[in-house]
């Protein structure tokens, strides 16, 4: 039994999922709860959610949407996006997710992390980093669904984040997100090997090689992708779908 | 009625949705009365050990599920932290568990290419032959979110193990008594055959 988790990435765009490329251009793709229940049939490892619009409008998670989500899902998820208070955290989890994913907040009131760490434990908090390439290939932080530049080093950054006491990080590469030409295995090898908690390679996956590359050349623990679950063909129809689970064992580990 | 006891820490929905879906009748409650009125009581759990002994025990519902568990004998399962507090402590606080079950919690130890916590699906090793097992097949695997795990003082307790490095229990039984650190609610078809042997367990 191969033990990578290949986990689908769904963008929340109000109440639809979209697919960004560089996180930009959002492109919808449907109705949350429907792809849930087309997820569970296929019987996928894990699912993350993002809202990406609950941090640049201002708001909290859109808690309804969340409950309809949960009521379809019987595989592990996570749920990122507007994450502000302690009480946001306690009501995510009751409503049946088993993470909650930081970013933004991470970089405002790291205090919030340590103190979700304490009452929920480390394994459900991720730690999520939005990393785009500068001119010179320098990797450099955003937040605020990659509106914002942050001045804190990507080491000092996954340092804190990891003595609040997270207990995975997710890390995006912002450059290839949507476009399907592979992870950034550097980047991804770089946060891997700086932490001893898991790590997730997500931004960029095309298929099944890939995955193999971010676990094999990358020492990433799970791999996520959004395009790959969604597209299919050269011309992005949009279309659910998830790797056979016996190919799956075959190529990884 | 199966009751899950709320007593604020854990995933209450899930456990739930995968109970409703097994056909068991449910009931979230945090009144000492509905538990004792239940056939079955399941005990979820997310989170830091002393603060889920902590709300336990403030939760009003302590006394009313040890009666359940010692007196009437009739079937508990915990889940996760809902597991692990069926024993007497864990290296993660200093607060004492249930002590249901003979078993202190420790934490994994770190070692080269083992990533704490232990998250994700893994499969299962049946160490005696329980109800709890009869519909989960032999490939089936589950879902595990964790960085401590617990160890039986006998091992006639251990129910089954699993590979994270070590091997360690990862499903626990003393009579009426059952904790699988996994999360069945989360794992799919397997999962739900875990949970609906349980739904359909018989008891004295």
């Amino acid at each position: 039994m191969n033990k990578t988790r290949v986990i689908p990435v769904l963008l929340l765009r109000g109440k639809g999922l979209v697919k960004t490329i560089k996180f930009n251009d959002a492109k919808y793709i449907g109705d949350p709860i429907n792809s849930v229940r087309i997820f569970n049939e296929k019987e996928v490892d894990e699912l993350v959610f993002l809202d990406i619009t609950a941090t640049p409008e201002g708001r909290g998670p859109d808690f309804n949407l969340l409950q309809d989500i949960a009521g379809e899902a019987f595989m592990p998820m996570s749920y990122g996006g507007g994450i502000t208070t302690l009480d946001q955290i306690g009501r995510i989890f009751a409503l049946g997710f088993e993470k909650v994913i930081v970013n933004t907040v991470a970089y405002r009131n790291s205090s919030l992390i340590s103190e979700a760490v304490s009452r929920y434990g480390g394994q459900s908090i991720v730690g999520c980093l939005d990393v785009r390439r500068n001119f010179w290939g320098r990797c450099e932080l955003y937040s605020d669904s990659g509106r914002r530049k942050e001045s804190v080093s990507l080491t000092e950054h996954l340092s804190q984040m990891v003595e609040c006491g997270v207990g995975e990080i997710l890390v995006n590469s912002i450059d290839r997100d949507g476009t399907m030409s592979g992870y950034d295995i550097k980047l991804i090898h770089e946060v891997a090997r700086s932490v001893s908690v898991p790590v997730i390679a997500c931004g960029g996956a095309a298929g099944i090689k890939d995955f193999v590359a971010a676990v094999t050349e990358g020492s990433a623990s799970a791999v996520a992708a959004g395009s790959l679950f969604v597209f299919v063909g050269p011309h992005r129809a949009v279309l659910i779908n998830y790797p056979d689970r016996t190919e799956l064992s075959e190529c990884l580990p | 009625m199966i009751a899950i006891a709320d007593y604020g820490v854990g995933n209450l929905m899930s456990v739930s949705n995968m109970l409703k879906k097994a056909g068991a009748d449910v009931r979230i409650t945090n009144e000492p009365k509905c538990i004792l009125d239940a056939e079955k009581i399941l005990l979820p759990g997310v989170g830091h050990f002393d603060h889920g002994m902590k709300m336990l025990n403030a939760s009003g519902l302590r006394e009313a599920i040890d009666h359940y568990a010692l007196e009437l004998k009739r079937p508990v399962l915990g889940i996760c932290l809902g597991a692990q507090i069926l024993g007497n402590g864990s290296a993660e606080g200093d607060s004492p568990g249930l002590g249901w079950i003979d078993m202190t919690c420790h934490r994994f130890k770190s070692m080269p290419g083992i990533r704490i916590p232990h998250m994700g699906w893994n499969q299962i090793t049946c160490k005696k032959t329980s109800p709890l097992f009869d519909y989960v097949q032999e490939d089936a695997r589950f879902y595990f979110v964790h960085s401590y795990c617990m160890q039986c003082a006998d091992s006639n307790d251990v129910l089954a193990t699993t590979l994270h490095g070590v091997e360690f229990t990862s499903a626990v039984q003393r009579g009426n008594i059952f904790g699988t650190q996994f999360h069945p609610e989360k794992s799919l078809r397997h999962g739900l055959a875990l949970i609906k042997a349980f739904v359909e367990l018989q008891h004295a």
